[in-house]
């Protein structure tokens, strides 16, 4: 039987990077609830402290303000969107390319972008200069073969 | 992290024991500076047994210690690395430049 199943949580949290952890571990539990593998999960964390990571370091830069993240779930699917309220990206098509970085300096790569959208299955980027931006990804969650029903599958342990 | 210099093959293991993300970078980036200045070894080793979580900060992390090392003379190793950390290795094109190599549970 296909039962629908939906949940939703909001985090709202300082952007000091100090809650990198904290928001990947968190959504990662969330997204426990559609049963994940693994690996699956890790992709989850990777590209959550991706995104929390550029609200906290070009966003806000030095200064602190509030990132919010929403997720969803729906059957097998988790939706996370991650918004903050900084600077905003001026050309969100360059800001994507694979190794194109502002601030080569704190030795960042550039990768971030590229990782998000190569670990989860879509990802839509909006931001106005000025006012913020906000992610959107999505992810589908294979069903399991569980080996047996009493199997312990709440993925708390994986975290 | 925790590091173990080997003074014969003039070897610099650096064991990395915790996620490495952008909050726990700097401090990693601190001590495996200063144990290659302080060593100036051949051949400085990452042992990746431990880090259980990582993201794009490791891959500026360790083009920033390839640059160090490069400019002191030695040669970089990658080992131990999981399937997460290989594919976020991989994805930056830096294994082209790095080779991989696999170590025997260090006590560094
Ligand atoms: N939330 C944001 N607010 C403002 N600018 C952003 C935001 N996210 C990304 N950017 C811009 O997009 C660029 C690319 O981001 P990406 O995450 O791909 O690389 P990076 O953060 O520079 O490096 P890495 O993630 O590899 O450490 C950043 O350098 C920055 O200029
Ligand atoms: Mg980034």
């Amino acid at each position: 039987m296909n039962e629908e199943y939906e949940n939703e949580m909001r985090l709202n949290f300082l952007s000091k990077s100090s809650n990198e952890a904290f928001a990947r571990i968190t959504v990662a539990a969330f997204a426990s609830q559609l049963d994940p593998s693994i690996e699956e999960l890790a992709d989850i964390k990777t590209a959550v402290s991706e995104a929390v990571t550029n609200c906290i370091i070009h966003a806000y830069e030095n200064k602190i303000g509030i990132v919010k993240i929403y997720a969803k779930l729906t059957q097998n699917e988790i939706t996370i969107e991650i918004t903050d309220s900084g600077k905003g990206i001026e050309n969100i098509e360059i800001a994507k390319e694979p190794l194109y970085t502002t601030k080569p300096n704190l030795e960042r790569s550039g990768m971030g972008f590229t990782i998000m959208e190569s670990f989860m299955d879509t990802i839509n980027i909006e931001s106005i200069v000025g006012i913020g931006t906000k992610i959107t990804m999505t992810k589908k969650i294979k069903k399991q073969h569980k080996k047996s029903p009493d199997e312990p599958t709440l993925a708390t342990n994986k975290i | 992290m925790e590091s173990k210099f080997y003074t014969k093959d003039k070897q610099l293991i650096i064991k990395i024991t915790e996620e490495i993300d952008d909050h726990s970078v700097q401090k990693i980036r601190r001590e495996a500076d200063y144990e290659i200045e302080r060593n100036m070894p051949k051949t400085v080793i990452f042992d990746f047994n431990s880090v259980t979580f990582m993201d794009s900060a490791g891959i500026g992390l360790i083009i920033g210690r390839y640059k160090l090392a490069s400019m002191l003379g030695a040669k970089v190793q990658l080992a131990n690395l999981s399937q997460n950390v290989k594919k976020i290795f991989e994805m930056s094109g830096i294994l082209r430049l790095i080779p991989t190599t696999t170590l025997k549970e260090t006590t560094a």
